[in-house]
């Protein structure tokens, strides 16, 4: 594609981003000449440079909007809010077609004739009222418009006499004639120069002339001073890298000046040091962006998605400046629109129901972020009517997920947070908005994923508020350093619980076996062990062989269970910056990356999870949980050695087992529904194809099954990554929540293993190598998606 | 007149290996480096390059050639390949040298095993030869990565 091409492309879209913006800003403050001005300008640029450019139909639109924009400008006239909706819609149009020319190069086939034809009449169309509004019953516009402009606020924002710009300045002082200046300004349009350049090449205006007009521009507007550049981000991270190992050597520097007596050469070497952390701490500012650059999207959205739900709500940000590694804003920008859609939908009320509780028409929506020991916290909060806390009860004892003893006897605030576990809504309809009961879940899963945690408060009548706490960077995390036969390794402290030390001679006793595997009572509980040593098969380098010194055991937690590491040496707790490793060395499940460290040497980083279950010490967890019947009955963190299981009964396999966090929703489909997509039989589900997979074929291959034509199919609906595969089964027996131990690992297909659930033998069901089995190409599909 | 190609050479047990030169990012000493428990074999370790963290193959266990001998240190050649840098492990750094396109043969039959496969092809030079190294397929482990983390403790 042309270079100029992209550049309009670029440049466009980050316009198009402020029109929203300014739109709305508009819409509450409609007299503002200066942003009416600014929006105007937006557009006659873009119809400007497409028309060069030879978009014709993105040209029509742009004009279209151009023109009701000049009408308002010169205050002929009223910004109302089917005007804002109108102008909203051709922005959206534009940058519709602007994706098109992206993928395509053309401006597509669309000419939005509707738009077009809608956008004049709102042109010619003062007289409609702008409560009449055809679709969507519009709110009418809060406050009270006055007329925008009194004949004077257009002539102040014709660019012709801004005095802001270098143009305005040369007629103000009489160096050029205005209509000089409208043509270098046309002119201007169609090349990217600058205004001064044009005049000076008209032979217009002296070179002097322009200079000083410039130093005049500069201390009139400060701002527009400063400079940017466009950087790639892969040039930053380059920095970063470099700037780390300019660290290193640094050190190496200083400890080398230390043992020389060379007064100049230990001066240089301080200076050096000074000028190394600077920079480290700059380059690092480079990668941070306010959370603002996420935030600007919601004023738009609030106020697409307050009209249509009819109701009235204002948006109030805090905290823009809050800075953000790019990555973590990357990664919280959906979870974040996604609670501000649930507020808008679900939390707010109507403004009739908010006057009869007593509260203002206009729902309040707040956004405020902001940076507390070493995170950054997110918090989102509406005034609406709160939980429902009851509700959330029932629900959750409907599903099955709590029994009604135990729903009674949390807290409040546990169970609110219930609502982040998959497949909860408390809503009673579907909107196309939120309700549908995934969100909420997701929402957790991506701010966890980033190492972030996230809690609901809410107060019946007054409102909810969620908090977000992530941390400032991916980048950087801190780490235990352990070593194990004579290597080094990082434990991320996410996962890290606490450290013990058995003494030496205690050493042998501390560590006892309970059906070949060790365990380590901590606290009258029974700990699985691990040997990181034998389990990283570093030969026997390590200690775990002497009796006479002292045990060193990291107690971590991975997915939600706990185990004990045993490792050599405890170093110390240190920041590591953390790298991936090469394509060769991603296969192994024991390390998340590696780092490097003060020495300049490179250290691995440990997946805690990835080895715990290399150590199969998950499994092993529930197998000693059992044999140690006390604790039970004492303890109730014993539900996280609970797994609440789904049985299902399928063709002569009889009744199998899947564990119900994999499983998205159960639902019932009439067999006529089912349609075929080549081999696969498939079914449109919430707009998506989404396959079916008969678990009595997959299972008993050999046989063959009458398939019944009609009749409804019970199906559990498995999700990953977005895509979601049916699994069709005979029947939907129970929901149990069962301590688990799996024996005869089976080698049958499709199945992990088997254990008895209510006395009866049960196979556990391998969903996701089913999956795969049937449709190979399931999460790279995925991956294109 | 036919077209030449610069290759740069490299020994391993005695023999003269290469590749092209674009492929090359940089020639360094003998790094120290961090062993990576149950990783394939030829995976030699990992070294700090400035920062990034690359592996190294050690190219005589990936050939199938010898153990290099007790107390020689290798030195790493560090190509560009798609998945970013890696540094292969070899004996000793040769020239960089011109071949012509018309000296190139198909590999022999006296090489074995795995190393025919990554051989794409043999430069008669005068008084030896150079075997070309097809590298993607080099640094390519998806053919051990089934038998990773078998080795005896």
């Amino acid at each position: 594609m042309d270079e100029i091409v992209k550049d309009f492309l670029i440049e466009s879209a980050e316009n198009l981003d402020r029109l929203d913006q300014d739109l709305v800003k508009l819409e509450g403050s409609p007299s503002s000449t200066e942003l009416l001005a600014g929006i105007f300008r937006t557009i006659h640029t873009i119809k400007g440079t497409c028309g060069f450019l030879g978009f014709a139909r993105l040209e029509k639109l742009a004009h279209a909007g151009e023109s009701l924009l000049s009408r308002l400008r010169d205050g002929e006239l009223t910004l109302n809010a089917e005007i804002t909706s109108g102008l909203l819609a051709m922005v959206d149009a534009v940058r519709n077609m602007l994706a098109q020319i992206e993928a395509s190069g053309q401006d597509g086939e669309d000419d939005h004739a509707n738009l077009i034809a809608h956008l004049t009449e709102l042109q010619s169309g003062a007289a409609k009222p702008a409560g009449t509004a055809p679709e969507n019953a519009v709110t009418p516009p809060s406050s009270e418009m006055t007329k925008t402009a009194d004949g004077e606020g257009a002539a102040v924002c014709q660019e012709q006499a801004d005095p802001a710009k270098i143009g305005g300045v040369l007629v103000e002082r009489g160096h050029i004639r205005p209509e000089d200046l409208a043509s270098a300004l046309e002119l201007q349009e169609l090349g990217r120069r600058k205004i001064g350049e044009i005049l000076i090449a008209q032979g217009t205006v002296r070179p002097e002339d322009v200079a000083a007009a410039q130093q005049a521009v500069q201390a009139r507007n400060p701002e527009s001073a400063v400079e940017t550049i466009r950087v790639g981000v892969n040039l930053l991270d380059r920095l970063m890298n470099l700037v780390g190992e300019l660290v290193l050597a640094r050190n190496q520097l200083l400890q080398f000046s230390n043992s020389t007596q060379d007064a100049g050469f230990q001066a240089v070497s301080q200076r050096m040091n000074l000028i190394a952390t600077e920079l480290q701490e700059e380059v690092m500012k480079t990668r941070m962006q306010p959370i603002g650059n996420v935030w600007n999207k919601f004023p738009r959205m609030v106020r697409d998605l307050a009209l249509s739900c009819g109701k009235d709500v204002t948006l109030e940000m805090e905290g823009q400046d809050t800075e953000l590694d790019r990555t973590i804003i990357e990664a919280i920008k959906d979870p974040l629109t996604h609670l501000v859609r649930n507020c808008i939908d679900h939390g707010i009320e109507t403004p009739e129901m908010r006057r009869q509780a007593g509260k203002e028409a206009a729902g309040m929506l707040k956004l405020r972020a902001f940076h507390e020991g070493g995170q950054v916290n997110i918090e989102i909060s509406d005034d609406g009517a709160g939980l429902n806390g009851e509700r959330i009860r029932q629900k959750a004892v409907e599903r099955g997920l709590v029994t009604s003893q135990q729903a009674t006897r949390m807290s409040d605030r546990d169970i609110f947070n219930m609502i982040f576990l998959p497949g909860f809504s408390t809503a009673e309809k579907i909107t196309n908005v939120s309700g549908r009961g995934v969100g909420m879940d997701v929402v957790k899963t991506n701010v966890e994923k980033i190492g972030g945690t996230v809690d609901v408060q809410s107060t019946a009548r007054k409102g909810t508020t969620v908090k977000i706490k992530i941390p400032l960077t991916l980048a950087i995390i801190p780490a235990l350093m352990v070593t194990s036969g004579g290597e080094r390794f990082a434990i991320p402290q996410v996962s890290l619980l606490e450290l013990v030390r058995l003494e030496a001679g205690e050493g042998g006793k501390g560590i006892e076996m309970v059906q070949g595997a060790p365990v380590h009572r901590l606290r009258g509980r029974l700990l699985p062990v691990v040997y990181l040593n034998r389990e990283l098969q570093l030969g026997l380098a390590g200690k775990d062989s002497r009796r006479d010194c002292p045990t060193n055991i990291v107690v971590v937690q991975a997915d939600g269970r706990e185990f004990g590491l045993v490792v050599d040496e405890i170093t110390d707790t240190e920041e590591i910056v953390v790298k991936p490793m090469g394509k060769q060395l991603k296969g192994i499940s024991a390390y998340s990356g590696a780092t490097i460290m003060g020495d300049g040497r490179v250290a691995l980083i440990l997946d805690i999870l990835g080895l715990a279950q290399r150590a199969r010490v998950i499994s092993e967890a529930r197998e000693s949980a059992l044999s140690d019947k006390e604790k039970a009955n004492k303890r109730e963190e014993l539900r996280s050695d609970r797994q609440t299981l789904l049985l299902v009964q399928c063709g002569a396999q009889g009744r199998m087992a899947i564990p119900l966090s994999l499983v998205a929703r159960l639902e019932e489909f009439p067999a006529s529904t089912i349609e075929m997509a080549g081999a696969q039989e498939v079914t449109q589900y919430r707009g998506q194809i989404m396959p079916l997979i008969r678990l009595s074929r997959v299972l008993d291959a050999d046989k063959e099954f009458a398939v019944a034509a009609e009749g409804r199919l019970q199906v559990v609906v498995y999700s990953e990554a977005g895509r979601s595969v049916g699994l069709v089964v005979d029947r939907i027996v129970d929901i149990v929540d069962e301590t688990l131990v799996v024996q005869n690992p089976a080698e049958r297909r499709g199945v992990t293993g088997s254990a008895v659930i209510q006395k009866r033998v049960t196979d556990l069901l391998d969903v996701a190598r089913v999956v795969r089995e049937v449709i190979p190409g399931f999460s790279e599909s995925t991956a294109r998606v | 007149m036919g077209a030449s190609q610069q290759f740069c050479t490299f020994f391993l047990d005695g023999h003269v290996f290469g590749t092209p030169v674009p492929k090359v990012q940089e020639v360094i000493q003998h790094q120290e480096m961090t062993r990576v428990p149950l990783s394939p074999d030829v995976v030699s370790g990992l070294i700090n390059l400035r920062g990034q963290i690359v592996s190294a193959i050690d190219l005589r266990r990936r050939l199938g050639l010898p153990e290099r001998p007790d107390g020689q240190l290798p030195m790493n050649v560090v190509v560009r390949t798609n998945d970013g840098a890696v540094s292969l492990l070899v004996d000793e750094i040769g020239d960089v040298i011109e071949v012509e396109e018309e000296t190139l043969e198909s590999p022999p039959e006296t090489l074995q095993g795995f190393a025919r496969e990554v051989v794409s092809g043999v430069y008669k030079l005068s008084g030896r030869l150079l075997l070309a190294l097809d590298i993607d397929r080099v640094v390519d482990l998806s053919d051990l990565t089934k038998t990773k983390g078998t080795r005896e403790f």
